[in-house]
């Protein structure tokens, strides 16, 4: 599968990262090589196997449902780039 | 009778189907330690782990699992023991880490099933595909700044299960019927307060129309419905919105739309251009959620009777099919009706709540949370009418005098000294005087008037300060008049 | 004997014997620090004053009695750990001057133990690299150079490059590392030093800047194998705050050192044998044998057939999870925000992430963005889930046979830091020996074993079963002394 540019575009844009025009192709084609050489996966026979999520447990600890943490909203807010009181503050969302 | 939508083409039915966003009712939120409560100061309940910072990881609570398979219960759906939670990738202000923790293609509970009741009385069943544990989002405010919208993470991370109908309901009135038993069930469970001013239940509206008989078209989900009323209006404008779009020769597309509680119309919502590109994957820190047989039956075992079964068990113990309805509608209702009710006539419990205790609600525009006179208290009063100290009519006065001060109904009787009168000497006593004193009715009354029998025993009653036993005055009046 | 000479074991000894303090070692390497990370560019952020405080406090509570296992120690931290009240910038613009209210688990339980933080060492961006030439911070040098071309700079592995440049260039006794594909395994090889990667839920990930969750995993680096036990001990534990931790219990790592490897069965698997590898570096692998031979261990031919898909399985699988993990770097809560008068949130957002963002991790997070979007999920993603679970089931059936498997660490010595940069592929082929391992989640150990014709160091690797790090530890101490590998780098404490 190879990737043209639309779609270099609208995973830039599903991943919230500016491209600027003269990226794209550089883009494309670094996406291409990688996904290119990916591609020797097609060839492995997975029939019947289970997918491996991760490494680890096999299941979760639950943890006591008791409030161990919040009401520390100074914490929670210094690093923000615009702070607006107890707020943080993005420019205005139209729903 | 099929519901349908009338079109310039013809009759156009509806097809819904709900996901229930419910908050589970927990003290802590799903993944982090941080409180869950209503109201809070902006960003005071909010752990790093809410808030996405860098390094911060997941830990669940396992109350709200718990409350899930509690809810799966309920709806008498399948539990899974093996189930496994999703990252939901998309950005939005609201959501910190930029993906929502949810179970997508493994849930907690599979399939299960509720039934409606109908203004008809027909009776309905909604199939529920599903239910799954998610973490809320945190809320954007847009009207504190001219140009900014202010964010607030405190729900951030909280417990919601996502309660997925299949698209069986047919109607507004039906959507609402589900929506309505659906928040009773949660509530009489404790799984959710079911207060949709709070935001505690909120629906993603799906709606489609068809021409009868036809196979589903387009659907299109109109998300965050925050009341009943609000469901059945959305369900209705969004149905008849698509109809004149078929009906105009268009296309209704597949999308995500708002209600407009104002206009009562559903418009696009422009934030969810990506809604159909969430690349799930699951969540790699998270392990599988996997639970115990043993501890699905422990929790099985302490369910709460539930609405359906206690309005059977109503029946059975003589109730009206309506008023065991009327009394199961609200936990509340029914647990002051159990102690009204507990060693005593309950036909006679159930007409006093839904007669006398629901006029007085109304009247003082209280609720059974917080009754005018507390549930021992008129069980105190029906055991006074079932010995006899008191008569209907007395009863009535000394339910009156319990409202306003608040005593039980024996020391009224007491004080007032409101005991009945069943000494049949002093009864007749009392009717002699009655008639001694009222010479010229009593011919007109032997001359063929009988209407006057009536006004006879009233004014014993009155004479007596209503303490008479009715029906042994009137035999003492019939007596007297021969 | 100069205070930045001693192995952390010998540092440990000659503080207990009150042959040094704390504050005398601290000071050595800050000295050190102050002379080398010009050159070096190893640490981002030096904290000197709180290292002083800290050896202070370290040397007040020995007088006293009480002295933690790592009590006194100089450490460096990969800029990957938060840590309370120091910036924490995981190598990248976006993190800015980002500074944690919190400390990661794993430095949490070094400073309980003990140990003294001289800073945060330098490291790729977002630990996504073999070369440590994408910090935002500058590459960090390789202290090593070539004996026929001593002016070419090498890099020094990535991506805890300043991690192990910091501990091979005699700037810390040690440092912490993280390894999702490698990331401590190639440097150590690279920098001729020890580095050992756990097992998978060994050492909590709560604290650290996530790259790849089910990959990430925090180790030691040092120059010995020892050493690395000593810190693994200490960084390792059960954390009921990260749910991919281990319930198991931490076992005294330092002891399994000098098991010895008589009587233990050796895998060698035979798809490591690469074509196109340096002679010197197969030569190299079977010197190891022979040493663990003679040593009493017996070696065996396994096979891991799906080890050459490891690669491209964890090309997908990693930018998978980090394109997901570096989502919240969104420039709303924290860290860099870029914006243009009139920008509405989507256009704050891409211009945040675009400037905040390297070339390799934008083009990751594009990569997984990619293999995870509507269509193409199953053929990749989930493909590389089904190859991972085969090359896990690869590992399984040569641990019923074998207890260690041993191959080289990397399939060349340091290279120059303009060399082998331009194709992303390329690059990736550095971890070809050390991807399996995470993808699988068994524990790692590079050791270094001999020098190439050049006189770089090389090392070798010891691959164990899941939270056996025990065995792991000894028979990389049986490589480490057959080899005797005691040459040092050109750049080094006390040598300028
Ligand atoms: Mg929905
Ligand atoms: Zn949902």
């Amino acid at each position: 599968m190879s990737l043209d540019t639309a779609t270099i575009r609208r995973i830039a844009s599903l991943a919230r990262i500016r491209l600027e025009e003269e990226e794209v192709g550089r883009m494309q084609a670094e996406l291409n090589g990688i996904l290119g050489w990916i591609e020797q996966l097609q060839s492995v026979d997975t029939e019947g196997v289970e997918p491996m999520a991760g490494g680890g447990a096999v299941s979760l600890r639950m943890r006591e449902d008791v409030v161990t943490d919040g009401g520390i909203p100074e914490q929670v807010l210094a690093n923000a780039p615009d702070r607006e009181g107890e707020y943080f503050g993005v420019p205005k969302v139209v729903e | 009778m099929t519901y349908t939508l009338e079109g310039r083409t013809g009759p156009w039915e509806i097809v819904v189907g709900l996901e229930v966003h419910a908050q589970v009712t927990s003290n802590a939120k799903l993944f982090s330690g941080a409180a869950t409560e209503f109201g809070a100061a902006p960003n005071s309940q909010v752990s790093l782990v809410d808030a996405g910072f860098p390094g911060m990881l997941p830990v669940i609570n396992r109350e709200c699992v718990a409350q899930a398979v509690r809810t799966g219960l309920g709806l008498k759906a399948q539990v899974n023991l093996w189930s496994r939670f999703d990252r939901k990738n998309y950005f939005y202000a609201d959501l910190p880490q930029g993906y929502q923790i949810s179970q997508y293609a493994h849930p907690i509970i599979g399939t299960g099933a509720i039934e409606i009741e109908l203004g008809d009385g027909t009776v309905k069943t909604i199939g529920i595909t599903r239910l799954h544990l998610e973490q809320d989002a945190g809320k954007s405010l847009h009207d504190q700044h001219p140009t900014k919208s202010f964010i607030d993470l405190n729900r951030s991370g909280v417990a919601l299960m996502e309660i997925v109908s299949e698209p069986d309901m047919r109607s507004p009135e039906e959507a609402g019927a589900y929506l309505s038993k659906l928040r009773q069930i949660l509530r009489y469970l404790g799984t959710c307060d079911g207060n949709m001013d709070e935001g505690s239940m909120r629906a993603d509206v799906n709606v489609s129309v068809r021409k009868p008989g036809e196979g589903y078209r387009t659907r299109c989900e109109v998300k965050n419905v925050n009341s009943i009323r609000f469901v059945m209006q959305a369900v209705e404008a969004e149905a008849r919105r698509q109809i004149e779009v078929w009906e105009e020769g268009g296309t209704v597309e597949q999308e995500t739309r708002l209600f407009d509680t104002g206009r009562g119309v559903t418009r696009s919502m422009r934030s969810k251009e990506d809604a159909h590109d969430y690349r799930y994957f699951p969540d790699p820190d998270l392990p599988p959620l996997v639970i115990e047989q043993s501890w699905v039956d422990q929790l099985k075992a302490s369910l709460p009777e539930l609405p359906d079964e206690r309005r059977a068990r109503y029946v059975a113990m003589g109730l009206t099919p309506y008023d065991a309805h009327v009394l199961t509608l609200e936990k509340e209702t029914a647990a002051y009706f159990e102690t009204v009710a507990k060693g005593r006539d309950a036909k006679v419990a159930a007409n006093w709540v839904t007669g006398d205790l629901f006029a007085a609600i109304n009247r003082l525009k209280t609720s059974i949370a917080a009754p005018p006179v507390p549930a021992e208290h008129l069980g105190q009063l029906l055991d006074l009418l079932a010995d006899k100290t008191l008569s209907g009519t007395l009863a009535k006065t000394v339910f009156e005098a319990m409202i306003e001060t608040g005593k039980s109904p024996g020391a009224i009787v007491q004080e007032r000294g409101l005991r009945q009168v069943t000494d049949t000497g002093a009864i007749d006593r009392m009717v002699a005087q009655v008639l001694e004193a009222n010479a010229d009715k009593v011919a007109e009354y032997k001359a063929g008037k009988e209407k006057l029998f009536g006004f006879f025993v009233g004014q014993v009653m009155k004479a007596m300060q209503g303490k008479g036993n009715p029906a042994l005055v009137n035999e003492a009046v019939k007596r007297a008049l021969g | 004997m100069h205070p930045t000479d001693f192995t952390l074991r010998g540092a440990i000894e000659a503080l207990n014997e009150g042959l040094v303090t704390s504050v005398e070692l601290t000071e050595a390497h800050l000295r050190a620090i102050e002379a080398l990370n010009p050159r070096l560019n190893a640490f981002t952020t030096v904290t000197a004053e709180q290292a002083l405080a800290q050896a202070k406090a370290s040397d007040a509570r020995r007088k006293e009695g009480i002295a933690g296992p790592l009590e006194g120690v100089p450490l460096a931290i990969k800029d990957l750990f938060c840590t309370a009240g120091v910036r924490t910038t995981a190598g990248s613009r976006i993190l800015g001057n980002f500074i944690p209210p919190y400390e990661s688990t794993v430095t949490a339980n070094l400073l309980r133990d003990g140990a003294v933080f001289l800073g945060k060492v330098n490291l790729d961006e977002f630990a996504m690299g073999s070369s440590n030439t994408t910090s935002a911070f500058g590459p960090v040098e390789n202290p090593w150079s070539r004996a026929n071309d001593p002016d070419t700079r090498l890099v020094p592995g990535g991506s805890s490059g300043g991690s192990a440049a910091a501990v091979a260039a005699r700037l810390a006794l040690g440092a912490t590392a993280t390894d999702t594909g490698g990331s401590i395994r190639q440097p150590a090889a690279f920098c001729g030093i020890a580095g050992i990667k756990p097992t998978y839920g060994r050492c909590s990930r709560y604290g650290i800047v996530a790259f790849a969750s089910s990959l990430d995993q925090a180790g030691p680096v040092a120059r010995t194998v020892e050493d690395c036990a000593i810190l693994l001990r200490s960084m390792a534990g059960f954390d009921p705050k990260d749910s991919t931790s281990a319930e198991v219990p931490v076992p005294d790592f330092a002891a399994a050192c000098a098991r010895g490897v008589k009587g233990l069965r050796i895998g060698v698997p035979k798809e490591y044998r690469l074509d196109g590898m340096p002679a010197e570096i197969e030569a190299l692998w079977q010197q190891g044998l022979d040493w663990l031979r003679a040593e009493g261990a017996e070696t065996v031919e396994i096979s891991l057939p799906h080890t050459k898909y490891a690669l491209p399985t964890y090309y997908i699988v990693a930018p998978a999870e980090a394109s997901s993990n570096l989502a919240r770097y969104d420039g709303v809560r924290f860290g860099l925000r870029v914006a243009e008068k009139g920008s509405d949130l989507k256009d704050l957002y891409e211009r945040t992430r675009a400037a905040g963002f390297g070339a390799e991790v934008r083009r990751r997070i594009m990569i997984g963005t990619y293999v995870l979007s509507a269509g193409y999920y199953d053929a990749y993603y989930l493909k590389a889930q089904k190859v991972r679970a085969l090359i896990k089931r690869d590992f399984d059936e040569a641990f019923g046979k074998v207890d260690a498997i041993v191959t080289p660490a990397t399939p060349s010595a340091a290279f120059g830091m303009d060399e082998k940069q331009d194709d992303p592929v390329t690059m990736y082929l550095n971890d070809v020996f050390t991807v399996p391992a995470n993808l699988a989640g068994l524990p790692g150990l590079a050791v270094p074993a001999g020098l190439d014709a050049q006189g770089l160091p090389l090392g070798l690797q010891v691959l164990g079963r899941a939270f056996d790090e025990e065995t792991v530890f000894a028979v990389g101490t049986a490589i480490e002394k057959a080899a005797g590998f005691d040459a040092l780098p050109r750049l080094r404490a006390g040598a300028v």
